[in-house]
């Protein structure tokens, strides 16, 4: 690549919830996409290879850290989902007024964030 | 004389035609995703007890083994149209990006053919 100025040039713009919640949308969508796909398949690959093979997985995936890449995973899902709807919204080309826009680009993630810690409340307290 | 620039050399082409059906797809499989995904998670919660027998008896029901096959199928090719969407936003050298491409192509394949396998021998009763 030769040195010819690129745009967009990120750096001349203030943050805003817009950009974060795009940022968002594509690190845990492809965050889902390494780690997730990789739990999936091995949970799914433990159950067909038998209950020791489950046991191990287990073992693993209910340890601290294991909980703790379960529990990012879900974030992940929750936050991906709810701006995934927003891209929905935006695809039939709704939503853009610029209040409108700010409103559901704050909104997106703190309701990935309460629908996080609610699917958790329900899997541990039932 | 040089080659031009980046862009002079594509002005005038027009569009590459390619674009609409991988934009399509990314929404229908992530209408799929919605879905499924909310059926998983509401298993999930039903299930209570995730110990081998519990888990593997609810996904050996015909309805729970086609919906987690096509969950897989739905995922892994979402996926993969948004892990090549990153790749060819930053990885620009053309040898590079077509090897990346490529381990893509065979990482979710291979993913998705060993998750289908997986429940289809656990439904079919294997040696589960």
């Amino acid at each position: 690549m030769n040195e010819r100025p690129l745009s967009p040039h990120l750096q001349v713009w203030r943050w805003g919830p817009h950009m974060l919640v795009s940022i968002l949308h594509r690190a845990t969508g492809d965050g889902m996409a390494l780690v997730g796909l990789a739990v999936l398949v091995w949970w799914l690959g433990a159950l067909a290879s038998g209950p020791e093979a489950y046991a191990t997985f287990q073992a693993v995936m209910g340890s601290p850290l294991g909980m703790l890449v379960l529990v990012g995973l879900s974030w992940a899902f929750f936050t991906h989902l709810m701006s995934g709807l927003r891209h929905f919204v935006l695809d039939i080309g709704a939503g853009y007024e610029l209040d409108t826009n700010r409103l559901w680009s704050v909104a997106s993630p703190i309701i990935a964030i309460v629908l996080t810690a609610a699917f958790w409340a329900v899997i541990l307290l039932r | 004389m040089g080659n031009g620039t980046s862009i002079g050399r594509v002005r005038g082409l027009g569009a590459a035609h390619e674009g609409p059906h991988h934009w399509l797809l990314q929404r229908f499989t992530a209408i799929g995703n919605v879905v499924l995904m909310s059926w998983l998670l509401v298993s999930l919660v039903m299930l209570g007890d995730f110990g081998h027998g519990n888990v593997a008896k609810w996904l050996s029901h015909p309805v729970s083994a086609t919906a987690m096959i096509l969950l897989v199928v739905s995922l892994f090719w979402h996926a993969r149209l948004g892990l090549q969407v990153l790749i060819e936003d930053y990885v620009h050298e053309a040898g590079t990006k077509f090897g990346a491409i490529a381990a893509l192509n065979l990482a979710t394949i291979g993913g998705g053919a060993f998750g289908i396998f997986s429940v289809a021998a656990l439904a079919f009763g294997g040696n589960a």
